[in-house]
């Protein structure tokens, strides 16, 4: 305690000029934070979140169908729950394992704590209230089952445990879209953050591989392979996304025979991808840029193909060096979804626009813009707390210490 | 926000240089084909059983409609919290469907913003727009937009609203005072062409956003604001006492809102016409979604009531003729009601619009609403 005192005096009252700093600067943060408390707890009507939670969180999706989506939140907890669990279960290189260090404790109880108070002040009904205790219980009891008989696992099967991820995605298509003796839900009803998330998802899927091809074929030294990415990477890098999205949505149907073209939806998720993978291709060329020539003449001496040494040698490298640009890339990619409104579709911005044509809810638009800064932020922080952990994780360094 | 959007509109039209040659093409392609229908309709015996349309034989086949709305204009189309469209606009697009199917709920809605309807309309993504679409001429000609337009379901216009208690009631009243306005739109000219005509002075205070604009009017720096009539009113509503704002009877400028169809397939676009004036005249009849029951009963019982027995389909070959069910119009408005519901609902009365009828009053009551007779 005596040491923090003196740490925060040394700190921020170490002379007249400081110490007077320090107190305007805790007057206007007062100021600030008072007046949005005012706002947030005497003026504002959080009606208008309340009465449209369903509408932010699955847009018009039909009522009767909304078992599968709970369905695939419950398996995405236990996806969850694995991974963390079998993350932690497998010690870092630079540091003991812990199966339960800190961090995770707090993460944990601010997710129970968020499990129980989110939809009490969302006003939620007992059995949703209950789902969603439910679906918490499962990630924190799986996180549990995972850390503690995951080392243990036979190691084929801890090998092809990844493989469940990309297939859980396939699953949740399935259940999201209809079909395999599910009845279709048209993509026209899809909505809010669900829609969000599925086109943030898709594109930054799809476009990774796209975006480490195009930067491959950008370094090739094949001309008609090199010309054609260089070429493809500035036209895009060129035009706006939203021009680009207006010509996905206004061309194709002239393009393509009545009823060919792909729905609203899908052309708007190719286009985010496509206009994604140019812009990743100059992260990963940065990345490839920076690995020395050497390591390929190297990979190339010891007898490796081409492919085997980018494979194995210059792309890892060149990858951990993009990271922190291509996790830029993505966060922007997710909040540049919200242009997808302009385009008539209800992603959560869209949501919110109609939300507030309600004529029950006109001029409620602070609550609303409020609500989606936060939804956005917690979507984006986890994006970036992830890629942080990664980066550490793949820390030559440390990776050296270990080793 | 319509404001704000026809602006955005009117500057779209310039990198669209693509669209009235797509336009060309596809209407040299669909020409043939639109004669088609109309060729065989021609030819068969009174016009009855051989209406065609490709727009509607894809709408049956189909099983819904595909209409084309805003998706965020208040009274016009929003979707409430249980994930339903409402709106004027959206009940449009149910009559229709009522129309086809006898069921409104069968319609799939697209939201769409001024820049992409017509591509939308023209490459057959949707099979309806309504959504909110002035008529004019450009977008109705064949060497234009090549619309189809159905009678306008609200006559909009430019208003100006005042605080109640300031006693303006006419345009006037306004001389030498400050006015409120959104700068570099067609509403400042407007404003200042009407003002001119009438040889008003006034003081015009404009801004850039129509949030600016709407801050400047509550905190009584100008004492009227101008816009169209209907947002007007869905700004007034959000207001913290809305009772405390009049809009003048003045209007002063012709936005008249109406559903569209292509040109390409007069079959279709005369469907939906007559779905419009169906709730027009069901209005004028005193016909109701609460007295549609008891009037097919009462058409059907009294073989001297023609015109009704007509209208609601129990005799006649109206729907046929129109490629629709006989008993269209009781389907109609068993579904959404009259006009004049529809109207009190979503923006009238009913709503927290609370727009006045204006001209969209019927014609016996000196507006504009008017269906021509159904014989």
């Amino acid at each position: 305690m005596d040491t923090l005192l003196r740490r925060l005096r040394h700190e921020l009252f170490a002379s007249k000029v400081d110490g007077l700093i320090t107190l305007v600067l805790l007057g206007l943060i007062g100021a600030g934070g008072a007046g949005f408390l005012r706002w947030a707890l005497g003026q504002a009507q959080w009606a208008v979140v309340r009465a449209n939670s369903t509408l932010f969180a699955l847009g018009r999706y039909p009522i009767e169908q909304q078992w599968r989506l709970w369905l695939l939140t419950a398996l995405l907890a236990v996806a969850t729950g694995i991974t963390w669990g079998m993350l932690r279960s497998h010690p870092r290189p630079d540091r003991v394992g812990v199966l339960w260090p800190r961090n995770d404790r707090i993460a944990a109880v601010l997710l129970a704590l968020l499990a129980l108070g989110l939809p009490l002040a969302l006003g939620l009904s007992g059995a949703v209230q209950l789902r969603w205790w439910g679906i918490t219980a499962l990630l924190l009891l799986w996180r549990w089952l995972a850390g503690r008989f995951g080392p243990g696992l036979p190691p084929l099967l801890k090998r092809l445990l990844p493989l469940g991820l990309p297939l859980l995605y396939l699953l949740g298509m399935v259940l999201i879209h209809g079909g395999l003796g599910l009845s279709p839900v048209s993509s026209s009803e899809w909505g809010g953050l669900m829609l969000t998330l599925l086109e943030a998802s898709f594109a930054i899927l799809l476009c990774f591989p796209l975006g480490v091809l195009l930067a491959l074929g950008r370094r090739s030294e094949l001309p008609l392979l090199r010309w054609g990415s260089v070429l493809y990477i500035e036209f895009i890098r060129g035009a706006p996304l939203i021009t680009l999205l207006f010509l996905g949505q206004n061309m194709l149907g002239f393009l393509l025979p009545g009823g060919m073209a792909p729905e609203r939806v899908w052309r708007a998720a190719w286009v985010l991808t496509l206009f994604a993978a140019a812009y990743l291709a100059e992260a990963v060329r940065s990345g490839l840029a920076a690995v020395p020539r050497g390591q390929l003449e190297a990979a190339r001496s010891l007898g490796m193909s081409l492919p085997q040494a980018f494979a194995s040698v210059v792309l890892p490298q060149a990858l951990r060096v993009a990271l922190p640009s291509m996790v830029g890339q993505f966060i922007s990619l997710l909040q540049d979804t919200t242009l997808l409104s302009l385009i008539g579709l209800m992603e959560l911005l869209g949501t919110a626009r109609t939300v507030m044509a309600n004529p029950a809810f006109l001029g409620r638009n602070a609550e609303v813009y409020f609500t989606l800064a936060v939804l956005f932020w917690c979507c984006c922080a986890a994006l970036g707390l992830g890629s942080r952990a990664l980066e550490r994780r793949l820390d030559p360094a440390a990776l050296a210490r270990s080793g | 926000m319509r404001r704000s959007l026809r602006r955005f509109d009117s500057g779209m039209r310039l990198p669209t240089a693509f669209r009235p040659l797509a336009l060309r093409r596809f209407a040299t392609l669909a020409a043939p084909l639109a004669l088609l229908p109309g060729l065989l309709s021609a030819c068969a015996p009174d016009g009855g059983s051989g209406v065609q349309s490709a727009k509607m034989a894809t709408i049956k086949a189909r099983g819904k409609l595909i209409c084309g709305v805003d998706g965020s204009l208040p009274g016009f189309s929003f979707v409430g919290p249980d994930g339903r469209y409402s709106g004027l606009d959206v009940d449009v697009c149910k009559a229709m469907a009522a129309a086809l199917f006898g069921d409104p709920e069968k319609v799939e809605y697209r939201n769409l913003n001024s820049s992409e309807r017509f591509a939308a309309l023209a490459s057959g993504e949707i099979d309806l727009l309504s959504r909110n679409t002035t008529m004019t001429l450009s977008r109705d000609a064949a060497g234009g937009n090549a619309l189809n337009f159905a009678p306008p379901t609200f006559y909009d216009g430019q208003g100006v609203m005042a605080p109640t208690a300031s006693g303006i009631r006419t345009l006037k009243d306004l001389a030498g005072k400050p006015i409120c306005v959104e700068s570099g739109t067609t509403t400042e000219l407007n404003l200042a062409d009407r003002m001119r005509e009438q040889n008003i002075a006034y003081t015009p205070l404009k801004f850039q956003t129509g949030d600016q604009t709407y801050a400047a009017y509550l905190q009584g720096r100008c004492v009227a604001v101008t816009s169209d009539r209907s947002q007007l009113a869905g700004k007034r509503s959000s207001f913290p006492q809305p009772d405390a704002h009049t809009l003048l009877p003045d209007v002063m400028s012709k936005e008249p809102l109406a559903p569209a169809t292509v040109n390409a397939d007069p079959v279709w676009a005369d469907a939906v016409r007559w779905t419009v004036y169906a709730l027009f005249q069901a209005e004028e009849l005193g016909i109701s979604k609460a007295t549609i029951a008891a009037k097919v009963a009462e058409a059907k019982a009294n073989t001297n009531q023609a015109d009704l027995r007509r209208f609601l389909g129990v005799e006649g070959e109206f729907g046929k003729q129109l490629g629709l069910p006989a008993d269209f119009v009781a389907k109609i408005i068993a579904a959404v009601g009259n006009y004049g519901e529809i109207f009190d609902r979503n923006v009238g009365p009913g709503s927290r619009l609370k727009l006045d009828r204006g001209v969209n009053r019927q014609w016996k009551q000196g507006g504009l609403i008017y269906a021509p007779p159904f014989r």
